[in-house]
């Protein structure tokens, strides 16, 4: 398995908002977690991720167990993650934003980087190549010199998925991508996500918009109150009553079960 | 050398050693302020390496290239002692702790015999040279340039801006904020140790929270986009009295004005031009 969750938690006072996810996810495969609002998909980002420190179970990355691990250290290993409310440097130009996602790869030491030696700028121009590309495969090759800060939302959004394919990572996080798109931006999307999973990242997402997620997962795993009510494949999730309820209430679950 | 520029420097030759050494200062402050830490240290880290240089000259009699170079070792030590346990916590508790260092440090200055008590060190040899000031001051504007436009200037904007995403983007920032704050010292330490050498007296009331202060409003004024805007905000500052002397009492009134004119309506600093992040 590309990652593997046993008995997840994460308490704060009064609330559990992980509560023991399971959860496996195939190398090379689409995964995603929904759930309605609260349900603990973005503290499950976060513990995944390294921003928040789980009060008991265990992370496995590719066979290593990362549950110890700072949130850097994760990056090193190959993980990558956009967040949910757009975190871009925005002060910074487009192209400097997806140069530092790519500051796992720089091996330049201080001596490299005030000589100026010759090392330290082939690494540098392979990474600024490398950035380009990454910005190409998103759209925002021609906005590369542009102020972070002036990109519209929905390309902000999409330089932070840049910003995170520039590290070539093996797993890749993305919270809420199509969060505040229109239909054509979303449809886009979900290419650039494909796209992304053939060239051999493998991609696990939270996301409300049910007709992206059913499209494009292999899996999907459904969290409610911070617990894993159910996983199976995009057509076993729509069938499920447990699913329905947690999105609907028992009631409307109810009479649709008597309905069909 | 013409005779006037001669007999200018000669007359100003405080003022000129104040702006190289209060430039150096000024870069100190920046070094930290530009990883989104907040240090009122550097007056503390100054004194540290303005006594213990001068102690290495008045005691040891150590030669000045052998001083200069040493005189970062004691604020580095107390930058790692300090900065090693604040930086796990939120930004305020550097602040409150360097604040206290410096408290510290000036009551050990009164008291305790080596240091002179309140009469401080002097007869300390006149040994720094202008050239050695400027030529410092700039290889330090070079070297952080050179830094700010590599991965490392990329991650400690990052850091400044978002940490989360900075971490997450494999940024080790306790180990950046903490070699910030090393990098400040030493800046800090040679600038202590050039001060010491011109003004042949140091006391213990030149080190504490006042001019920490000071020294922050340098590069609040200059601003840091680049490494020149703090320079540029301490030749400001430090020039601002001088040219004011006419003024007599009202000196500080209009000089404080300036500072809080310029803050309200360039939040950016005098200098907001943002140096770029790239490396070749």
């Amino acid at each position: 398995m590309m990652l593997e969750i046993a008995g997840l938690t994460r308490r704060y006072a009064g609330l559990v908002a992980v509560d023991g996810v399971d959860l496996a996810v195939a190398p090379g495969s689409v995964h995603a977690v929904i759930g309605p609002n609260g349900a603990g998909k973005t503290t499950l980002f976060n513990l995944i991720s390294g921003v928040v420190a789980p009060s008991e179970g265990r992370i496995v990355l590719a066979g290593q167990d990362i549950t110890a691990l700072p949130a850097h250290a994760r990056a090193r290993l190959g993980m990558a993650r956009t967040f949910q409310n757009i975190r871009i440097f925005a002060a910074m130009t487009v192209l400097e934003n997806v140069l530092t996602g790519l500051h796992v790869r720089l091996r330049a030491g201080p001596l490299g980087i005030v000589a100026r030696l010759p090392g330290f700028r082939r690494e540098e121009r392979a990474a600024a190549a490398r950035a380009r590309v990454a910005l190409d495969m998103v759209g925002l090759g021609p906005r590369a010199e542009d102020r972070a800060s002036a990109l519209s939302y929905g390309d902000q959004r999409r330089l932070e998925i840049a910003r995170a394919i520039a590290q070539d990572p093996r797993l890749l996080l993305l919270d809420e991508p199509a969060a505040g798109m229109n239909p054509a931006e979303t449809e886009a999307l979900g290419a650039l996500v494909r796209r992304i999973r053939d060239l051999g990242t493998t991609v696990l997402l939270v996301e409300h918009d049910m007709g992206f997620v059913m499209d494009l997962s292999d899996r999907v795993t459904v969290l409610n109150f911070g617990r894993r009510i159910f996983e199976g494949t995009p057509h076993e999730v729509r069938g499920e009553p447990a699913v329905i309820e947690a999105y609907l209430g028992a009631k409307v679950a109810a009479r649709l079960a008597r309905r069909a | 050398m013409p005779a006037w520029l001669d007999d200018l420097l000669w007359t100003y030759q405080n003022v000129v050693y104040a702006l190289g050494i209060n430039g150096l200062l000024a870069l100190s402050m920046y070094v930290v302020l530009a990883v989104g830490q907040l240090s009122l240290g550097q007056a503390a880290f100054m004194g540290l390496g303005a006594y213990s240089s001068a102690l290495m000259t008045l005691k040891l009699k150590l030669p000045f290239f052998a001083v200069l170079p040493l005189s970062c070792v004691v604020p580095v030590l107390f930058a790692l002692a300090i900065g090693a346990p604040t930086l796990r916590l939120s930004g305020i508790y550097l602040a409150i702790a360097t604040i206290g260092l410096g408290e510290v440090l000036r009551a050990v200055y009164l008291n305790v015999g080596l240091f002179g008590g309140a009469l401080g060190l002097s007869g300390i040899p006149n040994r720094a040279e202008t050239w050695m000031i400027y030529g410092l001051l700039g290889l330090a504007v070079l070297v952080l340039f050179l830094v700010g436009r590599s991965g490392v200037g990329r991650a400690m904007e990052a850091m400044r801006e978002d940490e989360t995403a900075a971490e997450v983007m494999g940024v080790n920032v306790r180990r950046y904020k903490l070699g910030a704050l090393v990098a400040s010292a030493v800046l800090a330490g040679i600038a202590g140790c050039l001060n010491a050498h011109v003004s042949s007296f140091i006391g213990p009331n030149e080190y504490g929270f006042e001019p920490a202060v000071t020294i922050l409003s340098y590069v609040l004024l200059g601003g840091i986009g680049s490494p020149v805007g703090p320079v540029v905000g301490a030749w400001v500052l430090t020039l601002l009295p001088e040219l004011l002397r006419g003024l007599a009492d009202l000196r500080g009134v209009v000089s404080g004005l300036i500072i809080v004119v310029a803050v309200l309506f360039l939040p950016n600093g005098l200098l907001p031009w943002r140096m770029r992040r790239r490396g070749a």
